[in-house]
């Protein structure tokens, strides 16, 4: 090919760009991953207040508001784990810490890691629950039909929406064993 | 062949004015008119294998209770059925066309790159092969539908990262494609021929090709993360690793609902050049109809969180995705409105082109009006995964991009071949495919409303009548195409010469026409001048 054809040089040139706009896709496709957590946490959906990491202190306590907090729990299949609340819900005051636990048990005959997802509904409430600790934070390792109460503790935030009287936290028990490695 | 090492003038590509014999002249094709019958005939024989899994899935819902064939290989017909109409008929057949007809359009001589041409289309075979062995893989074919989602696709048996290695193979030869379009289109138009004036098939396909290039990376970038999960302990959508599988939906989506948009809008385009040619009139509004499709093509980008209503999303999201999917309405309705007018006091005449144009005009609309009820948040909440969403999506794709293909196919063939084909038996297809895709698909608007779910092969007694006309209709319709395999191989065999404008008519924009039937192997070597 003669380099110095212009029709050539042309489609050269229009050529490369297309390849860069493609290799642009591509990256664009990766970068929904992180745009999808950025997205979630400002939206307050699901687990990302829990990604978040954020430290939170007890605030002033609101005695005047109660806020019922209900509990779910399933295992993400049936067989290898039992998982439920120990209570199905807790009326509590804005702003104070409180403690509820979390039955489960390994169903199977071998060493099992599970881990537990968060929810938090209503979508976009999920930024005032805090949990300063949980047994959702990391993997949980289970010894052939070991059963346990695993702890979590929370506080709501007194900004809480005036609207919303009734939050439900919703665990869902992920069998790890297979993708556990030390994070 | 022309050698790359010895050729240092810029002229080696017009040494042959004949094809090469036998076999090298397909394998070693980068004649755009080779190229192009090769994706054509490529994709109606996957439009055959496609239908017969489609035939499978229709005998089997013939009756309720499980008849023919177990649930695993009824999900395995379904997921590919999906996989190879979408991806190895519907989309290589336009890209058939547009190798065909953008350079006899524009007055270009060839694709601008006739050696990647090569390359994207020989993949093909290869990436669908690929596909169809997974047949015979322990734990057979993909089975968790064609849209992939996690955690379901990830239990798919060996076949899955063979699956994952044909999308991909499928997704660079579309590219490559879309970049032989878009570099033809802009760089090689004869003087004169400017963008404006250039012919609406080929507009369509410019537009087509962006897409392509925006969105089918993105499926690669998708699957490749099924791939990490499934093989190399990623957690992209592995909720206990701390991913989550809906953000595959959001991804999938992102690119599959412009991917709808590639599969109609050269059918758009199609359309757009019968019609005026048939009535006799030029198209109305033209410059408006470019405007529709690209205001068509921006929105296809920010609406596909409507596939996945019922998955929980906030209000907000959902009244977004509700309002920027109904706006598509207007300029798809500004589409229908400037088709109907260009008809409109022309002195119409019914060849099986125009056949095929209207019917594309009525039915395709009928699937946009559904399109338009399940995008209302909870009218979906009531379809979402029932058979009115396969009704929907059938009356787009069907007498929508696969009548819009079949006519543009009897549009241009005389030009091939350089035959009239049997106008009689033409006609015999398209009324039987008119008649039996309504008998076929009609039906099963009724049976989602009803609530009978997709992809189960079983299904309550009630639902047995309208699925025995639906099945009756599938069979039947599935039986006619063979009369356009029939029609095609004829007038290819030979025939009533063709004249160079094979339609009497108005033909405004195309360059083809100016051309003798059939098109000469090299034509335009020589830039025609437009006026």
């Amino acid at each position: 090919m003669d380099p110095l054809d212009p029709k050539k040089r042309a489609n050269r040139k229009l050529v490369r760009a297309l390849a860069v706009m493609t290799a642009g896709s591509f990256a664009f496709g990766w970068a929904l991953v992180p745009l999808y957590d950025v997205l979630c946490r400002a939206a307050g959906i699901g687990n990302a207040e829990a990604k978040a990491g954020k430290s939170v202190v007890a605030e002033a306590i609101d005695p005047n508001r109660e806020v019922t907090i209900e509990f779910l729990a399933q295992p993400a299949s049936v067989g290898s784990f039992d998982f439920r609340p120990k209570v199905a819900s807790m009326r509590i005051h804005p702003g104070k810490l409180y403690s509820a636990e979390f039955f489960a048990k390994n169903l199977t005959q071998q060493a099992s890691v599970a881990q537990a997802v968060p929810s938090i509904s209503p979508s976009g409430t999920a930024k005032y629950f805090h949990k300063t600790e949980c047994f959702c934070f990391s993997p949980q390792k289970f010894a052939a039909g070991e059963g346990r109460d695993m702890p979590v503790r929370f506080i709501v935030d007194p900004g809480l929406p005036s609207n919303v009287d009734k939050l439900t936290l919703a665990y869902t028990f992920y069998d790890a064993t297979q993708s556990a490695t030390p994070r | 062949m022309a050698n790359a090492h010895s050729s240092d003038t810029a002229h080696h590509d017009d040494h042959h004015d004949e094809p090469a014999k036998g076999i090298k002249r397909w394998l070693f094709a980068t004649n755009h008119k080779d190229i192009g019958t090769m994706y054509l005939v490529f994709s109606l024989i996957m439009f055959f294998i496609g239908g017969a899994m489609a035939m499978v899935i229709r005998a089997e819902l013939f009756q309720p209770g499980l008849q023919l064939v177990d649930p695993v290989f009824f999900n395995q017909m379904t997921t590919n059925h999906a996989l190879i109409m979408i991806f190895g008929a519907v989309m290589p057949a336009f890209v058939g066309l547009a190798n065909w007809m953008i350079p006899l359009q524009i007055g270009a001589p060839d694709m601008a790159l006739p050696r990647m041409n090569n390359f994207s289309f020989w993949i093909l075979p290869f990436a669908f092969t690929l596909l169809l062995s997974t047949l015979f893989v322990p734990g057979g074919m993909a089975a968790g539908g064609w849209t992939l989602y996690p955690p379901l696709s990830l239990q798919t048996g060996d076949s899955f990262p063979m699956l994952i290695f044909a999308i991909h193979m499928m997704g660079i030869s579309s590219i490559m494609g879309a970049i032989n379009v878009i570099v033809t289109i802009m760089n090689m138009r004869a003087p004169g021929m400017n963008l404006l004036k250039m012919p609406l098939f080929t507009w369509s396909w410019l537009i087509t090709a962006y897409l392509l290039i925006a969105v089918m990376p993105v499926l690669a970038g998708a699957v490749t993360m099924l791939l990490t999960d499934h093989f190399f302990k990623t957690s992209f959508f592995n909720a206990a690793g701390g991913g989550d599988p809906v953000m595959f939906e959001h991804i999938f989506w992102f690119f599959g609902h412009p991917e709808v948009y590639i599969m109609i809008l050269p059918a758009f385009g199609i359309i757009s050049e019968i019609l005026p040619t048939f009535s006799r009139k030029p198209l109305f509004g033209a410059t408006s109809m470019i405007y529709a499709i690209a205001s068509i093509a921006f929105l296809s980008f920010i609406v596909w969180g409507h596939h996945m209503f019922a998955d929980g999303m906030p209000v907000a999201a959902q009244l977004f995705y509700m309002m920027s999917t109904m706006l598509i309405a207007v300029p798809t309705g500004v589409k229908v409105f400037n088709w109907t007018a260009t008809m409109w006091r022309g002195s119409l005449s019914f060849e099986p082109p125009m056949l095929f144009a209207i019917a594309f005009l009525f039915l395709f609309s009928i699937g946009g009006f559904s399109g338009l009820m399940l995008a209302i948040v909870p009218a979906d909440f009531q379809y979402n995964q029932t058979y009115f969403v396969v009704a929907h999506f059938h009356y787009v794709l069907v007498p929508g991009a696969i009548f819009g293909i079949m006519a543009g196919v009897y549009y241009w063939l005389p030009k091939w071949t350089g035959h009239m084909y049997s106008m009689g038996l033409a006609k015999t297809h398209f009324w039987l495919s008119a008649i039996f895709v309504n008998v076929l698909f009609f039906p099963q608007h009724f049976l989602g409303l009803a609530g009978m779910p997709r992809r189960i092969p079983d299904y309550a007694v009630q639902f047995t009548d309208w699925n025995m006309v639906s099945s009756i209709g599938g069979f039947a319709f599935g039986l006619s195409q063979i009369l356009f395999a029939v029609v095609i191989i004829q007038c290819a065999r030979g025939g009533k010469k063709a004249t160079a404008v094979v339609w009497e008519g108005t033909h405004p924009t195309g360059l083809e026409w100016t051309l003798p039937s059939p098109a000469p192997y090299h034509s335009f070597t020589t830039a025609p001048e437009v006026r």
